[in-house]
């Protein structure tokens, strides 16, 4: 089965659920509707002309400052037919997604991991708590607001004996250098001569 | 009378020398017998993922050697296949070759390491003299090569940072005639001995069904009998072109897995050997000066030259935008990068999938009903390194 093949049947099967669909890569990148995740990835799995048994990872992307922030990005693969697929669908910060944990138990730390990071929640997850992050850590690293620095810093404190938190205080303010240059065509570049002439 | 059923807590870890490395598990015994296991991951957490958003491509990829900090190289790669397939870039022949002895050294080193340590935690402690005699040798070629034994920084998108110095291709060479001795001693001290295999066979035993529902990959499928191997299936670099076997287990338990780290040795010498008497001639980094910086004595002469070292190492190199997923057969797995580029000289966004990350929690479902001393054998057959799961 090839990937245009495969691209061909899942729409033909899926017709209304996947939005849009491309092979990129050489693998399939599907776009769906948050709420049709689990009918699609059950199709997928099961489905003896597809066997996307494995998940491989899920993981999220931050687009600060657009209505829907997040992305979720699902990765299978297929052992059978030694194909991958990529499903992915947007949110916004408030919406809660469907739980894969029902139908790939490895979904559960991935998920912890994405909740984590991202502060995406999950419905119907068994377990989710922060999962690489101190305990009683607060915010969530992976966003694109989140400094680099962190917020508080550990030390062993001699007075007390014992392990404290403190706001992070810096010697030197960390720097972003930006090395970017205007030459090779930046967008600006081109405003600039586009509003000259 | 009945009597009520009292469960035990029992924290293992963070700093037990079983749990290689910081692992805190909490486990709810019955006795002896494990009734529930939770590891708690997270102590070795760097943030690599959110360093990487902010630096530059290049600057990212020593980030790649702390992650399974055993085979650095096998890490960087699949960071390099990211952004050469983003930017259509092609590795010379000879750069693919270099690029797959060493990332074939990095499966040795690593399965050295863990099939020594695990012998290690089940009462074996020969076996780690010998083989951590040999690793030092594989890291003095790592350091030869990138003048660092263990965070070397090699592999760049385009093909290897320098060529091989004068001399290493034949010392590689004497390596691989006297390793398979050294296999063949840790053999005799492990694969029929008595206690190493009461401690190993049926032990964490993984079904084909649940070895695919855990994600696993790597030895820990190959185990369970699925023959499924990514330099065969997806190859990458030169690897379509070597003649190699895919070992495969029966049994899916810690003995099966033993056994294929041991095979998958042999078949890396052999990939190694193949590799090094067909290396061919030639440049060892792609000759576009805008990925890879142009050679030292040029830089001296040329003005060109001068200004591409600039901008590389200020600016660094911009990738177009895209996104993509590539993986690599790391010694403990799938190692894959998830890249997004937005066509600026940092990634929007790079996710790392670790094996191990997978391998650990399916912990719980390995140990439930195991006794408490089977712990660190189904712990050391997972082939777990923090720098990779807590990344």
């Amino acid at each position: 089965m090839s990937l245009s093949n495969l691209e061909k049947k899942i729409n033909s099967e899926l017709t209304t659920k996947i939005n849009s669909s491309r092979i990129n890569h050489n693998q399939l990148e599907i776009q769906i509707n948050k709420d049709s995740l689990l009918d699609v990835v059950i199709f997928l799995k099961k489905n003896n002309s597809t066997k996307f048994r494995q998940l491989i990872d899920i993981t999220a992307v931050d687009y600060i400052g657009n209505e829907n922030r997040f992305k979720m990005i699902y990765l299978f693969l297929s052992h059978e037919y030694n194909l991958r697929i990529n499903i992915s669908f947007k949110i916004n910060e408030k919406e809660i997604v469907n739980s894969l944990t029902k139908i790939f138990p490895s979904a559960n730390w991935m998920e912890r991991e994405v909740f984590d990071m991202y502060g995406i929640k999950f419905n119907d997850h068994p377990d989710l708590r922060r999962i690489l992050t101190d305990y009683g850590f607060s915010g969530h690293p992976l966003r694109k607001d989140f400094p680099i620095t962190g917020h508080s810093e550990v030390r062993y404190s001699e007075e007390k004996k014992k392990v404290i938190y403190e706001p992070v205080k810096l010697e030197q303010n960390y720097r972003n250098f930006d090395y970017s240059s205007p030459w090779e065509g930046t967008e600006y570049i081109k405003e600039i001569q586009k509003k000259n002439d | 009378m009945t009597k009520e059923k009292k469960t035990l807590n029992l924290n293992f870890g963070p700093q037990h020398p079983a749990a290689h490395g910081v692992l805190r598990l909490i486990l709810e015994l019955d006795g002896e017998i494990v009734e529930k296991a939770d590891p708690h991951i997270g102590l070795l957490h760097r943030g690599t993922e959110k360093l990487i958003e902010n630096k530059t491509y290049s600057q990212a990829i020593p980030y790649f050697d702390r992650l399974d900090y055993v085979a650095p190289m096998n890490q960087e790669h699949a960071f390099a296949l990211a952004i050469e397939k983003i930017m259509n870039v092609e590795v010379p022949i000879r750069g693919q070759y270099i690029r797959v002895i060493f990332c074939e050294i990095g499966r040795i080193l690593s399965h050295i390491l863990n099939i020594t340590t695990q012998a290690l935690d089940v009462g074996a402690l020969t076996p780690s003299l010998w083989g951590f005699e040999e690793r030092e040798k594989l890291m003095g070629f790592y350091e030869r090569v990138s003048g660092s034994r263990l965070h070397a920084n090699y592999f760049r998108p385009g093909g290897v940072h320098k060529d091989l110095p004068r001399g290493l291709e034949k010392d590689i060479l004497d390596f691989c005639r006297t390793f398979p001795k050294i296999i063949d001693d840790l053999e005799t001290l492990l694969t029929d001995n008595r206690i190493f295999k009461q401690r190993n066979v049926d032990i964490g035993i993984v079904s084909k069904e649940d070895a695919l529902n855990y994600s696993f990959s790597g030895v820990m499928l190959r185990g369970s009998g699925i023959p499924w191997d990514l330099r065969k299936s997806q190859p990458y670099d030169c690897y379509e072109q070597i003649d190699f076997k895919i070992p495969i287990g029966k049994n899916g338990d810690c003995y099966d897995r033993y056994l294929c780290r041991i095979e998958e040795m042999r078949e890396s010498v052999k990939i190694i050997e193949q590799c090094l008497k067909t290396l061919p001639k030639g440049p060892v980094k792609s000759m576009d000066n805008k990925l890879t910086p142009p050679p030292k004595n040029e830089i001296k002469q040329s003005m060109e030259a001068l200004i591409h070292h600039f901008k590389l190492f200020t600016e660094g190199y911009r990738v177009k935008k895209d996104e993509i997923y590539t993986a690599v057969e790391a010694p403990k797995g799938e190692f894959g990068v998830y890249l997004i580029s937005d066509g600026t000289n940092r990634p929007y966004k790079c996710k790392i999938r670790a094996p191990g990350f997978s391998h650990l929690q399916a912990m719980d479902y390995l140990i439930k009903g195991h006794m408490l001393a089977d712990v660190p054998a189904v712990l050391g057959s997972l082939d777990i390194v923090f720098g990779e799961i807590d990344r």
